[in-house]
């Protein structure tokens, strides 16, 4: 399973809330959330790694694109 | 703890500490740091407002937007942007004031007053809460104000440009501009330590991202603390700063720089803590905010000296001895304009814009 989240331009908490629904729906797989500012970055990376989740992250242009995996 | 944690503690205690050091270099008592307070300062001495008691151009905001923008320089964190319901941003800005001013402070002077011994704060502290709560049930039912896009870069210079045409203006001290000669405008540290100061807590409020309104929200919302050390941080050295200069003193009445009417005390808190909530951030956070170039944020605090500006024109702020009527009612429709445009902002209104969270 496999889910986009594009988080683009929004400010906290925006990313982090879109994120959770996303993580909450899925329960395990992939989310790729795409984020444009460095809070928004960290804040993200927080939430999920505190639910358990792998963070990778990849630098895609100006903006940042979050790999989130689970097994 | 790890080092995004650390970081957030340092930034608060760093804050904390060099908040008492500026008030015992001459800044007003429990206000070694406050964003509302000093811009409303910087506001009179434009004389944009002309309550003679708080005017002067206070370099502690230069020097934090200044070592903003160096830190998001420096990690290339820099970004111009803007169009995220821009004006709606000014108007929440100029809400969130009027309550601030009705209070007599931002959440980090709430913090720094609480530590100093002022319980007037816990209060205020408390109606912060609740205005961030409410506004956390209009986030969770879909409020928003839309995606901020890349602008040109220069867009993103113009406010910490602003900035260096304050310090030329501190210091050159040309006529037109207003330096109090008593009250607490009048009553501050040297200049080099103001900006020094602002400097080191801009840097480290940048690297971060330390945020008093967003450190309830995210405790609210999802449980997480993070924000909250940098918070609690700010109050346990304060305190401790406070006690070792000889300088707290628990109590309700005759607090400096600040009044006893609970209810008022708690609901101009509320509504600057609902309207931060939904620009994203505290005061602090919205200048950081401004120096990595977004302009959305440099229109909020706008938006915030525009609120300084008609608070003291109008007669609005509170004072030591209490917030007058026109105040009450500033504060009241201020409430009713929040809950408007919380309500108008939900996902029936943006659906025809921008589809959040679902690719633009």
């Amino acid at each position: 399973m496999e889910r986009e989240v594009d988080a683009r331009g929004l400010l906290c908490p925006e990313p982090v809330l879109l994120t959770k629904q996303a993580l909450d729906a899925l329960g395990a797989g992939t989310v790729k959330v795409l984020v444009s500012n460095a809070a928004a970055r960290e804040n993200v990376s927080r939430l999920a790694e505190s639910r358990g989740w792998q963070v990778e992250v990849r630098e895609q242009g100006e903006d940042f694109l979050l790999v989130l995996t689970k097994k | 703890m790890n080092g995004k944690r650390m970081l957030v503690v340092a930034a608060g205690g760093t804050l904390g500490l060099l908040a008492v050091v500026l008030v015992a270099m001459g800044n007003p008592a429990n206000m070694g740091y406050c964003v509302a307070c000093f811009l409303r300062d910087i506001t009179g001495g434009l004389g944009l407002h002309r309550a003679a008691p708080v005017q002067y151009i206070r370099p502690e905001i230069i020097g934090l937007v200044l070592g903003a923008f160096i830190s998001a320089q420096v990690t290339k964190e820099f970004r111009a942007v803007g169009g995220s319901s821009s004006f709606t941003r000014f108007v929440l800005g100029f809400l969130a004031m009027i309550g601030m001013l009705v209070f007599l402070g931002c959440p980090v002077r709430a913090v720094l007053r609480l530590a100093g011994g002022d319980l007037n704060a816990g209060v205020g502290l408390l109606g912060l809460a609740a205005g961030v709560a409410v506004g956390v049930q209009f986030l969770k039912s879909g409020f928003s104000l839309g995606r901020a896009v890349p602008q040109q870069k220069g867009n993103g210079y113009i406010f910490t440009g602003l900035m260096v045409v304050l310090l030329l203006l501190l210091l050159v001290r040309p006529s037109f501009i207003f330096f109090s000669e008593k009250g607490p405008g009048s009553m501050h540290a040297p200049v080099w330590a103001a900006l020094g100061a602002g400097l080191v807590i801009g840097v480290l409020a940048q690297r971060s991202r330390l945020c008093m309104v967003g450190g309830i929200r995210d405790f609210i919302m999802f449980r997480d603390a993070h924000l909250l050390y940098g918070f609690v941080a700010i109050f346990v050295v304060a305190l401790v700063g406070n006690l070792v200069v000889g300088t707290f003193k628990i109590g309700f009445a005759g607090q400096p720089v600040a009044h006893t009417d609970g209810l008022w005390n708690f609901l101009g808190m509320a509504l600057a803590g609902w309207a931060a909530v939904l620009l994203g951030g505290c005061p602090l956070r919205q200048l950081v905010a401004a120096a990595e170039g977004n302009t959305d944020s440099a229109l909020t605090v706008m938006g915030i000296i525009f609120g300084a500006a008609v608070s003291h024109n109008f007669g609005l702020a509170g004072s030591p001895t209490g917030v007058p009527a026109g105040g009450q009612i500033a504060v009241i429709l201020g409430l009713i304009v929040v809950f408007i445009i919380a309500c108008a902002n939900r996902p029936a209104a943006v659906k025809r814009g921008v589809s959040i969270g679902k690719g633009s």
